[in-house]
């Protein structure tokens, strides 16, 4: 049993990421949700169709990219997206506009007439996106789109996954967390899976973070004079002229500490609120969940 | 759907230099074959014209060159079949299709169709030899449509084997050498079985292509071919069901 306990929701509108370890069980997630794997037992519904008992129907509100992107190398882009286009269900007529549509958005008009097998990676990556696209489904299921991509083109893929998140629900696996702070709404970190943490992308960067700020004075007064300032629960002197001051989330002192600084002429140089970054965030919650099933990651 | 994914399989097969390749080189054998045998056919009928009931054109130039082309269609198909549906799993495009609106028999079918298709149009310049005769004598139909006939279901049942074993696995050469022993071996058994009641007889297609070959048609023959197809692509559908990797 690899994949156990998950339940997974995804908003009409919403980018979700799917954060983990490799091996935690993130592309098997995603072959079940697209129907290419079975689970054991379970229920999967996509847009109110069951994708288990209507399978065809419920697949035709999807869109899949898995990890390595489905190509035939012998056919060209064009001919790969019209028959894509076509699997997925789409009329006839409305194919030669599809493609082309999805070809712009995708970048893809000057390579149209190239065989996929020629194409660089990046290409290859953004023709595996256009299939997944083309057919404009509710639920678009992205395994690692980023992956193999330069940064220009990263930011180009992000791009469009936002742009598709406006009018479709977009899911997406990776292991990059910048992806997840660019791009996403929320976040589920999956663990030998299981799903183990789920929040917006903005409410998992205050998670268990420290609320304090880093402080800079040129004249700084005593330590002790610094901790007396209501609302200050520690200090710490980093250096003669630092420190990092913690507070409890409700009271901020740092406007009472912005007053005693000018009116003691303490020389207040630079005051920055400490910025815990998503890796450490992730580390922490992966660490704790570890340290709960008593099992060493 | 299915004519999406046959056009599909054609198209690709057209794309790959080794099918011209293959193509090519078959037609220089059927022709070589064909040319021999008409010259035979010349050298001896003077001899022929000696006895009471000589056998005609047909049956000294049609029937070796269908036989000898069902024994070929042996060794050849499972070389096509093998990329069917294990390439896919190997390439990893089999996922486009599970995660596309159309069932696990769509698939099968389309990609059956596609390589019959291909398999026709391979061996179509045979009968187009053969009625070229048609020009300087009286040729047989009766039993070329016969063997044409036997030839198709032939094919089909071929193709039903290879394209079962491509679907057990994800490794072409397993999938072609899997299906080359099996049709290999029944028709090995067939020949060695000395009885005339011996069972290897009645599960080698070979076996019911001879009726076709030499220009008896027995619904028994067909029937065989047809449920040997329809059973195993059955088999092959529910494979494909059941295993998503």
């Amino acid at each position: 049993m690899v994949i156990h306990d998950l339940s997974l929701e995804l908003r009409r509108g919403e980018v979700l990421g799917l954060l983990g370890h490799n091996g935690a069980g993130k592309s098997t997630t995603l072959k079940m949700l697209t129907g290419c794997l079975s689970p054991n037992s379970g229920e999967i519904s996509v847009c109110g169709l069951d994708l288990l008992q209507d399978a065809s129907k419920a697949k035709a509100h999807i869109g899949y990219l898995p990890e390595t992107p489905p190509l035939y190398r012998e056919l060209s882009v064009h001919d790969f997206l019209t028959f894509a286009a076509k699997l997925r269900g789409m009329a006839g007529k409305d194919v030669p506009a599809a493609v082309t549509e999805t070809q712009q958005r995708c970048g893809l008009e000057s390579v149209s007439r190239k065989l996929i097998g020629t194409l660089s990676k990046g290409y290859q990556q953004r023709v595996g996106i256009a299939q997944a696209i083309i057919h404009r489904p509710a639920v678009i299921v992205l395994d690692e789109p980023t992956v193999g991509l330069d940064p220009a083109q990263i930011r180009d893929i992000r791009a469009l996954i936002r742009e598709l998140g406006n009018s479709s629900s977009v899911i997406l696996s990776t292991h990059l967390l910048s992806e997840v702070e660019n791009v996403c709404d929320r976040v589920e970190i999956m663990q030998r899976g299981k799903l183990i943490y789920s929040d917006s992308s903005a409410g998992m960067k205050h998670y268990k973070a420290d609320s304090g700020f880093t402080l800079t004075l040129r004249n700084p007064p005593p330590l002790a004079e610094i901790a007396s300032i209501a609302g200050v629960q520690h200090v710490e002197a980093i250096s003669a002229t630092q420190f990092r001051i913690l507070h409890t989330a409700e009271s901020n002192p740092s406007s009472a500490l912005l007053t005693l600084a000018t009116q003691n002429n303490w020389q207040l140089e630079q005051l920055t609120p400490l910025h815990t970054s998503l890796e450490e965030v992730f580390m922490k919650i992966t660490d704790a969940e570890s340290a709960l099933t008593g099992v060493a990651r | 759907m299915i004519r999406l994914l046959a056009m599909r399989e054609l198209r690709s097969l057209f794309s790959l230099p080794s099918t011209w390749f293959i193509l090519a080189l078959l037609q220089f054998v059927f022709a070589w074959f064909f040319l021999g045998r008409t010259e035979t056919f010349l050298e001896i009928q003077p001899q022929l014209a000696q006895l009471a009931n000589p056998p005609g054109v047909t049956a000294v130039v049609a029937v070796p060159l269908f036989n000898t082309l069902a024994l070929l269609l042996m060794m050849l198909t499972p070389l096509f079949t093998m990329r069917l549906i294990a390439e896919e799993r190997r390439n990893q495009t089999f996922a486009l299709l599970l995660s596309a609106p159309i069932s696990s028999t769509h698939i099968v079918l389309g990609k059956f169709l596609g390589l019959l298709i291909f398999l026709l149009l391979m061996m179509v310049t045979v009968p187009l030899m053969l009625w070229s005769l048609a020009i300087g004598t009286h040729l047989d139909q009766g039993l070329i449509l016969s063997n044409l006939i036997g030839l198709v279901l032939l094919t089909t049942s071929y193709i039903a084997i290879g394209i079962y074993f491509s679907a057990l696995t994800a490794q072409p050469i397993i999938a072609a050498v899997g299906a080359l022993v099996t049709l290999v071996g029944l028709w090995l058994a067939d020949m060695l079985a000395t009885s005339a009641t011996s069972p290897w007889h009645i599960l080698s297609p070979l076996y019911h292509f001879q009726n076709f070959n030499s220009g008896l048609l027995d619904s028994r023959d067909a029937a065989f071919f047809v449920l040997l197809s329809a059973t195993l692509l059955i088999l092959t559908v529910r494979k494909v069901q059941q295993r998503a990797d």
